[in-house]
């Protein structure tokens, strides 16, 4: 068989696709501003979209199903709420403590989620819509009604967020350990697989003896676990617990997951793609402020630049597609 | 009158007078309900219960009601109940400008009292309302503030929370026309208005930006207690040599304030709750004892807040002033910090 040229191989591959519309930005942004390519102010920009860009892992799972979660931001409200209180009211101290409460906290929340969503069969839209306003709810409440846990009253666990390690920032160090995990775990473990497999054909998934609701129940976990890390990390890296944090949030990561090629149909999408995906989200609204335009239209910007990016993916996905059967029939 | 009779009867009123100050008890009996704008805002729970504890004290009674949801129509359903109780009455702080007239004129037509805190309804549907301080007041203690901080001159930007905030934008237009209006000001160069849409992320975002464009950037404002504390975190983190100002939440801000370089917000505003929660208080109740029955220039005294003169409001309505915001530095904000 012959070797492909580098541009098929290029426009074949999703994720070296991505990569290429990253470099572009990365490139349009150091024009505008120089100090946008220094180790620093990149550090700054993955610390910033680390909440963004660890859920997208957990949004790519469930998305990979066919799913879909908007109640994610208020299962870190919850989480992060409940830590910011309990070491606000000095119930607790230590910062690892503190990690596995609100990530128990998530699972939690995630195993109702998938609950209903797989034994119940409510589609995930309105299923996660219900538990949005529940756990947004739940995390008002833990906060006596609006209080905020501020810098002073989180201790030593701000520090996780501002602690070195190597040279590199702790919360980026979560960052990259999820990021490998889940490259490992999509693509050399059976349960990995399986994922794929519903995500495909779950009808085909079932006949080949995989249990399709534990499945799904288990990604509404992961979910669920990925949010509380969220949680704990937004209480971390701006030191500070309110009820109303990342509202709204869900959309991003669900538009980092969708620009990192990640079908809304499902089965069809990568580890590699949500990094990318969320870089490309972190480097627009790192970039927008610096070009100095009005505000409201900043995020029209972003919102047209994300769909010019989506567009550009599902284009020249299609013609991949199309040079894939052209293969296959010859 | 015999003379040791009234010497007694002088001598008990000064030992009334000073266990509760002023008019004590004047309010007897009286029902106030205290409308909020919905339930599970701290903020609003720091002047809810200092206007219950000066109503109480005069001997009201306070009912504090919210509406399930932050909606006009959810005040709407409460107030229609409220009616029906006939209180002496009711303080409001408006979910919406003009959806409650009806609902208010309604309650004053039943000869309940109306006045409003916080958030005002229009003119028409209230008869005084407190506001904090005026807008004016706020922007002459920010620019004040730049200005100290700065040193005098250099560039400044302001980190706000969205570019439709309505509060925000007033308070902006004022630091803008007191800027331009006084000489002492013409060292400084606002050179960006940054909007961080009170989301910690994308403040940050916006402070990392401003440090980037404007390196020689002296002095950030941020009128926005979400924006004031990211901003803050971020300068402190960083080391920077621009400092910070703005409106803030004390126990939010604990960490970051100092005058010293280790700290990077010397000193920061933010209105005064309890008193706004107490004048409130001492103004409904001047109305339910017809004191005052809101009209221009009118005055009244609010116990040991001292004197105030009902003033005209922007919108065309009457207003009584609280004054200016407070001030929050390294001496007063670990007191203050338990309140806020």
């Amino acid at each position: 068989m012959e070797k492909k040229s580098l541009v098929k191989k290029i426009t074949g591959s999703r994720e070296a696709l991505l990569a290429i519309i990253l470099l572009i930005l990365f490139a349009v942004v150091t024009v505008i501003s120089p100090s946008f390519l220094t180790p620093r102010s990149l550090m700054d920009m993955l610390k910033n979209n680390a909440v963004t860009m660890v859920m997208a892992l957990g949004m790519l799972c469930v998305m990979l199903i066919g799913g879909i979660d908007i109640s994610i931001m208020s299962t870190l409200a919850l989480s992060g709420m409940s830590i910011g209180m309990l070491l606000k009211y000095e119930k607790i101290s230590s910062p690892l403590l503190a990690f596995l409460i609100a990530i128990a906290i998530g699972v939690a929340c995630g195993f109702l989620v998938g609950l209903v969503i797989s034994r119940a069969d409510v589609p995930p839209i309105i299923a996660t819509m219900g538990f949005m306003y529940v756990f947004r709810a739940m995390g008002y409440l833990v906060s006596n009604g609006g209080e905020w846990a501020g810098a002073a009253a989180l201790g030593t666990f701000k520090d996780f967020a501002t602690t070195k390690l190597l040279g590199i920032n702790c919360v980026i160090w979560v960052i990259i350990v999820c990021y490998v995990f889940f490259f490992w775990f999509m693509k050399w473990t059976r349960t990995g697989r399986k994922i794929y497999a519903v995500g495909s054909n779950p009808s085909a998934a079932e006949v080949s003896g995989i249990n399709v609701k534990n499945i799904k129940l288990l990604v509404y976990m992961i979910m669920g676990l990925l949010a509380g890390l969220g949680g704990a990390l937004q209480v971390s890296i701006y030191a500070s617990a309110m009820p109303d944090m990342q509202q709204g949030g869900e959309m991003d990561v669900i538009a980092a997951c969708v620009i990192g090629g990640v079908s809304m149909s499902g089965g069809r999408g990568s580890v590699i793609g949500a990094l990318f995906g969320s870089l490309i989200l972190a480097t627009i609204a790192k970039a927008l402020p610096l070009v100095g335009i009005d505000a409201l239209a900043q995020n029209t910007i972003k919102g047209v630049l994300i769909l010019v990016v989506v567009v550009v993916n599902v284009v020249l996905q299609r013609v991949a597609d199309r040079n894939a059967l052209k293969g296959r029939e010859m | 009158m015999n003379k040791k009779v009234l010497s007694a009867i002088l001598c008990g009123t000064m030992i009334v007078g000073a266990a509760c100050p002023v008019f004590a008890g004047t309010a007897d009996g009286k029902k106030i309900a205290l409308v909020g704008k919905s339930a599970g805002n701290a903020f609003f729970e720091i002047a809810a219960a200092s206007f219950k504890e000066a109503a109480e004290a005069e001997g009201a009674t306070v009912d504090v009601v919210y509406p399930e949801t932050a909606t006009a129509d959810a005040q709407i359903k409460v107030l229609d109940n409220l009616i029906s109780q006939q209180p002496d009455a009711i303080c409001i702080a408006a979910n919406d400008v003009n959806a409650l007239q009806a609902k208010l004129e309604e309650a004053m037509a039943e000869g309940i009292k109306v006045s409003s805190f916080d958030s005002a309804p229009n003119k028409d549907s209230r008869q005084v309302f407190v506001n904090q301080a005026g807008t004016v007041a706020v922007g002459q203690a920010l620019m004040d503030a730049v200005l100290d901080i700065a040193g005098g001159e250099g560039q400044w930007a302001i980190l706000s929370a969205t570019s439709q905030a309505a509060n925000q934008n007033a308070w902006i237009d004022a630091m803008k026309t007191i800027m331009e209006g006084d000489e002492k000001y013409s060292g400084l160069e606002l050179v960006e208005v940054a909007y961080g849409d009170d989301e910690p992320q994308k403040s940050t975002d916006q402070t990392a930006a401003l440090l980037e464009k404007y390196p020689d950037l002296k002095v950030i404002c941020a009128p926005t207690t979400v924006g004031i504390a990211a901003a803050a975190k971020y300068l402190q983190d960083n080391g920077s040599a621009c400092k910070l100002t703005g409106l803030g939440l004390p126990s939010e801000m604990i960490e970051y304030t100092g005058a010293d370089d280790e700290h990077s917000c010397p000193y920061f505003y933010l209105w005064d709750m309890q008193g706004l929660g107490k004048l409130s208080a001492y103004a409904t109740i001047a109305l339910v004892n017809d004191e005052i029955t809101g009209a221009l220039d009118e005055t009244f005294t609010a116990s040991d807040l001292g004197e105030y003169t009902i003033t005209e409001a922007d919108d065309g309505g009457t207003e009584i002033v609280l004054g200016l915001p407070l001030q929050f530095n390294s001496d007063n904000i670990e007191e203050m910090a338990k309140l806020y």
